[in-house]
């Protein structure tokens, strides 16, 4: 074990899978700048900068991995991925198919999104809910240094086009990462609290919220378990079903807007799957249908933050009053 | 391997024009009358596929728009698994699955047809990326329309290309229309060659309905990347002469105009430049014409004869 943070686990990642694998090589708007560690080791030719063109950025990483090369791009922050949605939407995601299974596209696009440096709307914008719409790609937002790390391995060694999220606010927070060949398979969840009363689920910023209410509601005596998404295409519908149906009851918590946000598909599935084991309507806790602010407190405010997670918890055990029904507070009581 | 094309006749190059011809011909009575829609022939512009595939290695590779019958037939692909493609059966190159909009053989080096105008382009230069960090000698044909060029991706594949040294063959197909609009209203000037300069790219502009001379520039084209390991921008000035899709009457195109370009048919061209030049008789024609015919009878027998996919190939070939 040694403690690293998300930005640091990131470049091991990139790092071992490039020693392992001559065909990865990483391309983006600055990434040779910025991991020189990486240009010394492997060289220009595989760590690039490139043009100002988020559009042909991912569509070379396409074209690259539809003919034997395994390419990671960095498209900076998420709003910006508005223009390389042809290429991962079309291309890397329907080409497959398309093509009657000739060709692959494993190919890894990053973006970084999320409160936490106030840039406001056109950098901040958590539109993870639009990949995981698009057949033919993966999806991941990992919430731990461990996580990054692993999940971006295992990113990279999929032979399908992943997104892979990350959230702002967790980029700089070190966290123990295991030693050794770390790979965390796509499509699990993590359970990083058990708990019997009710199940919390998230993925991103607001798994660590979660502990935190989970923490205050224990001290009420509630017991929540969390969940930790991690993967949101494929997701871990078993786990969600598994705690749903021990605890009975779900609060869904997530940063992005909350209209046909991933909430909505983890709602949706519990109410079909697990309706008989529900004993309270499912919450979703989610960022309000609105731009994300770049102003400090509005920025923080759009999130839902740790006293609502738990204010909600204990309206659905019945320990405080309803302020909201069926589905309470969208946004936080912030500053 | 494949570094300089194989000498080819004239005579072959005409009969591979004739069978894209009566391919696109036959494929939209065929389909019209069926009740399909949709196909975009290239009728017209036969030399340009001809002359640009014919002038490449076995190993270089293609990607291409929706108007990809002539690359693929020129490239030596099937016409009854085009078809069976075209027709949605399970025997075609994608099992079904593309339609006649997006066909890819990947055994042939035909990495894909793009019918969102553009996505060519965006994958070209990936496609050059591996090609140059394998260290093959491989060229990549990206074919596009003067359409293409107006969008903005057109841009940034050159300017990629250029800057990372990728051996991309630009061929922008100018057949003077983008869908039911001219291209003189939405460009300044005739040609999109020119635009390569300010990349830094070589260039030039080629008589595409003059299937010897664009097998000649391609060749030149394919030698100088193969030499500098840079991409090239070739234009082929040719003509649509069908509509956009099938089926499609075109009253939008002046009349006088589709004339001159008829009077100067590929085909026919090179046609009576073989007779003139005493290598060809009409007897010789009557012979390619029965040969072409013969095969196109297969393969439509092929195609429609073919079933359909199994509804389980819906959710089959998402992922790897
Ligand atoms: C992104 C996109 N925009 C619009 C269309 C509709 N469309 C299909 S073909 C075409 C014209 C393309 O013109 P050009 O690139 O010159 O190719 P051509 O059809 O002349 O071969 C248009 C507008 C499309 N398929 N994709
Ligand atoms: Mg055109």
């Amino acid at each position: 074990m040694k403690t690293i943070n998300a930005h640091d686990a990131i470049g091991e990642a990139l790092a071992e899978e490039m020693r392992r694998d001559s065909t990865v090589l990483a391309f983006g708007e600055g990434i040779a700048t910025k991991r020189k560690a990486l240009v010394d080791e492997f060289g220009r030719r595989r760590v690039r900068n490139t043009p100002l063109a988020e559009g042909i950025i991912a569509g070379t990483a396409a074209g690259a991995a539809a003919t034997g090369l395994r390419p990671v791009v960095d498209l900076l922050f998420a709003p910006f991925m508005a223009f390389s949605m042809e290429e991962i939407v079309n291309s890397a995601g329907k080409l497959r198919f398309i093509s009657g299974g000739q060709f692959s596209f494993p190919l890894v696009a990053m973006a970084m999104t999320g409160a936490g440096w106030s840039v406001g709307a056109q950098h901040n914008h958590n539109l993870e809910a639009w990949f995981v719409h698009s057949p033919g790609l993966k999806v991941v937002m990992p919430s731990t240094p461990a996580d990054f790390k692993g999940l971006l391995k295992a990113a990279i060694r999929d032979d399908n086009p992943v997104v892979f999220f990350s959230d702002i606010g967790l980029l700089y927070v070190p966290g123990e990462v295991p030693d050794g060949d770390h790979v965390v398979p796509i499509g699990k969840a993590a359970t990083r609290r058990a708990g019997t009363d009710v199940t919390l689920v998230s993925y991103g910023k607001t798994v660590p919220s979660c502990l935190k209410a989970a923490d205050a509601l224990a001290s009420d005596g509630i017991s929540a378990e969390v969940i930790d998404l991690r993967s949101l295409k494929p997701w871990d519908e078993e786990a969600v079903l598994a705690s749903v149906r021990k605890t009975g009851r779900l609060v869904v918590v997530h940063e992005a807007s909350r209209t046909a946000g991933f909430g909505a598909e983890v709602a949706a599935t519990v109410a079909e799957k697990a309706f008989d084991a529900l004993r309270a309507p499912v919450v979703r806790l989610a960022g309000p249908d609105a731009p994300p602010a770049a102003s400090y407190p509005l920025e923080q405010a759009f999130v839902p933050q740790p006293d609502l997670i738990a204010l909600s918890a204990r309206q659905l055990v019945g320990r405080a009053a309803r302020v909201s029904s069926p589905a309470p507070v969208l946004v936080a009581a912030g500053a | 391997m494949g570094t300089t094309p194989a000498e080819i006749r004239p005579e072959a190059l005409l009969e591979e024009m004739i069978l894209i011809r009566r391919f696109e011909e036959r494929t939209s009575a065929t389909l019209t009358s069926g009740g399909f829609m949709g196909t975009c022939t290239c009728v017209g512009q036969e030399a340009s596929a001809v002359g640009v595939v014919s002038a490449l290695g076995p190993n270089d590779l293609i990607l291409t728009n929706h108007r990809s019958a002539g690359h693929l037939l020129a490239r030596g692909a099937d016409p009854g698994r085009i078809l069976a493609e075209v027709m949605g059966r399970s025997t075609g190159y994608c099992k079904g699955k593309s339609g006649t909009l997006h066909v890819s053989v990947k055994e042939l080096g035909v990495i894909l047809t793009s019918t969102i105008v553009g996505g060519e382009l965006s994958l070209a230069p990936g496609v050059g990326l591996s090609v140059s960090m394998k260290g093959e000698d491989a060229v990549v044909a990206c074919f596009f329309g003067d359409g293409a060029a107006c969008e903005g991706v057109f841009h940034e594949s050159m300017n990629l290309a250029a800057v990372w040294n990728l051996p991309v063959l630009f061929v922008c197909e100018n057949n003077q229309w983008q869908a039911f609009v001219h291209r003189k209203e939405t460009m300044l000037g005739d040609h999109i060659a020119p635009r390569a300069a300010g990349y830094g790219v070589e260039w030039e502009v080629v008589d595409g309905n003059d299937v010897e001379a664009v097998r000649d520039a391609a060749a030149r084209a394919v030698a100088r990347i193969r030499e500098t390991g840079k991409p090239f921008l070739l234009e082929t000035f040719t003509y649509r002469q069908r509509g956009h899709f099938e089926p499609d009457d075109q009253s939008y195109v002046d009349p006088s105009e589709l004339a001159s370009w008829k009077a100067r048919d590929p085909i026919a061209l090179l046609t009576a430049a073989l007779v003139e030049r005493g290598t060809l008789t009409a007897e010789g024609v009557a012979a390619i014409e029965a040969r072409v015919s013969e095969r196109l009878d297969a393969a439509f027998a092929f195609a429609s004869s073919s079933p359909y996919p199994d509804v389980a190939e819906l959710t089959t070939d998402v992922y790897a």
